[in-house]
């Protein structure tokens, strides 16, 4: 079961990513690259629109692996994430089998076969034969119960169903999960995983993520969009606009065909960046000034 | 390398980093994928492997810093050891600058020219440039004396005054407006953020200079010990310094989330009530009768009312704020929140807080706003507590828990302590959170088991930690 390293070294991790649109910094590369080494996952946290799930699928597209998502809500359990026997059908089996006289034990050494599993995001990123990309989203929705039935797979990359044995991986899969951080997750989940944490971009990134998403972006523009959003997150918000809202801002004036945001302009755009409306006041106030 | 990365994490250890075995085993398997030389490469991965939550990134990078920063440079230090001022053999760094040759030849500077470099290396913001000057500058303003036992702040506080930050950005702020010509509100704005941003980046590099020397001089382990800062959650309230008191505020905020979601949980996912009859035999026709499906009731468990009563007086303020920020913030599990205020009278001040989005703005205007002086302004336990029962009495209802806050330091006046009593009767709970630490208690004129043979119970909070805590078991 062991994968060859997919990955040459750091540099071109990043150079990967950065081929399909998705500029990561030193420390996201860094991660992604030991990711693969050491096989294990790797767990993502920070604020909301940073580009966490973002990074997976990035990822995915650049390995040219397939994208199995598990997202993650209050409820989940076992059957939704892991497998599930299709009952329904085993019933009809049983059902066809009343005319012949088969034994009680060939029954259900039948029904409990592969044929009558309904594998779950987990299991089949587990019994891929290609490499895939294992993206659990939002891992902090779920309750800490829940989040046991992720240990044997993070660690072990393996399944236990009860009825058939333990199916263990044939290939390590690369597994990212993310987490918006309203709870603390539990020491077991991360333990097991690389921990990366995604803040907000810093100037110079930010503008590169604006040029390189938003088209027919000049830029000055661009320029002058990342240094007013890292204005406005100096200040105490509630929310602070994210990356996303960023580039929503910026495809939002390219739209209006504005070259050179000045106050007026950018305060009538301000509630696509920020959205609660205490937040557009204090920033409306603070440009002003 | 072992020894090193084993130190390193006994360091990270003792700065209250949970750091597991695997994850010690993580690390080592880790470095080896990683090549050496590349000092970021090696510090993510270390980070990814060792540090599990944000919050304790910001220790981790502190004792990183000691621990590695030194031991690549060691040699060039060792010229350091006299103390007579002389700069370390201006790194390669400094040389991949420009101007290289000015890099080198710093010494020889005025003042007036050092501030010149200063100037133009901010408006470019050149950082190599910026690195040379904070290193000099260190050299000439810091007065670095080997083994005298001073802190690195007290360095760092010489360099800056010396520097004249403030007036640099005034000036900095000149030059932009001349080469723009006329410079719009916005635009004058972000040139502001842009070179304070270059400011604050120079300070770092001045802070990191002060504690590499340090290093040089004291050696690791001793540096990282007196560099270990407490996890914001950790941070005593009282004893506060002004960045802890911002980190404080940037914590309390995700930390109120994070409770009231778990709360509402709680709430949801709660045992079941008790079996609901009339549901049973409704679904009992079903199945011809038998109760095969027994249906409960949901419960609902009563929310209580909340009276919080604080001292905000100048020595406890700081912990009067949080509470009643963290009370208010998920204020959705009570079924009402009423916040009193006082010094030596008393206010009520629960109108600020309705159909406000911020509460930190409502808090503020708590502190300058709510009418608390009656004589002095100095703490007055007894007067303020009899006020209250004179005027809200009759609203305090046995679904009512009253919370006290202050650290009981009354200044001699009477203890009116009965009134306690009185309200204890009426209300469901009454409970005491003191920020002064346990063996404070009761010394001077500290009278808080005076107070607390009438509460339910009386607690020491003096951190967000303990704090949360108590919110959580009280809803």
């Amino acid at each position: 079961m062991a994968t060859a390293p997919r990955f040459e070294s750091v540099p071109a991790v990043r150079e990967g990513l950065r081929s399909v649109d998705y500029l990561a910094d030193e420390g996201i590369a860094g991660v992604v690259y030991l990711a693969d080494r050491l096989q294990k996952p790797v767990l993502v946290e920070g604020p909301a629109g940073t580009g966490k799930t973002e990074l997976a699928k990035s990822v995915s597209r650049m390995t040219g692996g397939r994208l199995i998502r598990l997202q993650c809500y209050e409820g989940l359990d076992e059957s939704k994430a892991l497998y599930e026997w299709n009952y329904k059908k085993q019933l009809l089996r049983i059902q066809a089998e009343r005319q012949t006289d088969a034994t009680w034990s060939e029954i259900e050494e039948d029904i409990f076969s592969e044929e009558f599993l309904l594998t779950r995001p987990l299991l089949e990123a587990i019994r891929a034969d290609e490499p895939v990309v294992l993206l659990v989203d939002e891992v902090d929705r779920v309750e800490v119960e829940t989040e046991a039935l992720l240990l044997e797979v993070l660690s072990d990359y393996q399944v236990s169903v009860p009825e058939l044995g333990t199916v263990a991986a044939s290939q390590i899969p690369l597994v990212f999960l993310t987490s918006n951080n309203t709870r603390e997750l539990s020491e077991a989940l991360k333990r097991r995983c690389l921990y990366l944490h995604i803040d907000y971009p810093d100037l110079e990134r930010e503008k590169e993520i604006v040029t390189t998403r938003v088209p027919g972006i000049s830029e000055h523009l661009a320029d002058q969009i990342s240094r007013i959003v890292r204005s406005i997150r100096q200040l105490e918000l509630k929310k602070p606009p994210s990356v996303s809202e960023t580039l929503d801002w910026a495809r939002t004036l390219v739209l209006l065909g504005i070259e050179t945001v000045d106050v007026d302009q950018a305060k009538d755009t301000l509630h696509i960046l920020l959205k609660y409306q205490s937040d557009i006041a204090k920033a409306a106030k603070e440009l002003t000034v | 390398m072992l020894d090193v990365l084993a130190g390193f994490i006994q360091e990270l250890r003792a700065a209250g980093l949970p750091v597991s075995l695997t994850e010690n085993l993580d690390a080592m398997e880790a470095v080896k994928h990683i090549p050496l030389e590349d000092r970021e490469a090696f510090k993510y991965a270390l980070g990814a492997t060792l540090v599990k939550s944000h919050a304790h990134w910001r220790a981790f990078e502190t004792v990183f810093e000691v621990y590695f920063s030194l031991r690549a440079g060691e040699g060039s230090f060792d010229a350091e050891g006299d103390g007579d001022g002389q700069i370390p053999p201006d790194g390669e760094r400094a040389e991949g600058a420009p101007q290289a040759g000015a890099g080198g030849a710093m010494e020889a500077l005025t003042p007036e020219q050092l501030a010149e470099m200063l100037f133009q290396a901010l408006m470019r913001g050149d950082e190599a440039m910026m690195r040379a000057i904070a290193r000099n500058a260190v050299t000439r303003f810091a007065g670095m004396e080997p083994g005298r036992p001073v802190g690195g702040t007290y360095y760092l506080y010489r360099t800056l005054r010396n520097l004249e930050l403030d007036a640099v950005l005034e000036r900095l702020m000149d030059a932009a407006r001349q080469e723009a010509g006329e410079l719009t509100s916005l635009e004058e704005r972000l040139e502001r953020d842009e070179f304070q941003e270059r400011i604050e980046r120079l300070r770092k590099e001045i802070e990191a200079e002060i504690r590499r020397r340090l290093v040089a001089d004291r050696g690791a382990e001793a540096m990282a010990r007196t560099l270990r800062k407490p996890l914001p959650e950790d941070v005593d309230f009282m004893h506060a310094s002004r960045d802890e008191m911002a980190a404080l505020r940037r914590a309390i905020h995700p930390l109120t989330r994070k409770l009231a979601v778990r709360l509402a949980r709680k709430r949801r996912h709660g045992r079941r009530g008790p079996l609901d009859f009339r549901n049973t035999m409704r679904h009992s026709l079903s199945y011809g009768g038998v109760p095969a499906e027994p249906k409960f009731r949901h419960p609902r468990p009563s929310k209580p009312e909340i009276m919080v009563v604080a001292d905000i007086s100048g020595s406890v303020a700081a912990f009067a704020r949080f509470t009643l920020q963290f009370v208010h913030a998920i204020s959705s599990q009570f079924s009402r929140v009423r916040s009193f205020v006082f010094i030596d009278g008393i206010d009520e001040v629960t109108r600020f807080f309705e159909g406000v989005e911020d509460v930190g703005e409502a808090v503020h205007r708590v502190n300058t706003e709510a009418d608390v002086i009656w004589v002095d302004g100095h703490s007055d336990y007894g007067h303020a507590f009899e006020t209250f029962r004179e005027r809200w009495v009759k609203e305090v209802t046995p679904k009512t828990s009253l919370i006290l806050l202050g650290d009981a330091r009354n200044n001699y006046h009477a203890s009116q302590s009965w009134v306690l009593g009185d309200l204890r009767k009426q209300a469901r709970h009454v409970y005491w959170l003191n920020p002064e630490p346990r063996s404070y208690w009761d010394t001077g004129d500290s009278i808080v088991s005076e107070y607390g043979i009438h509460c339910d119970g009386v607690f020491e909070c003096r951190n967000l930690r303990q704090l949360e805590r108590f919110v959580e078991a009280l809803a």
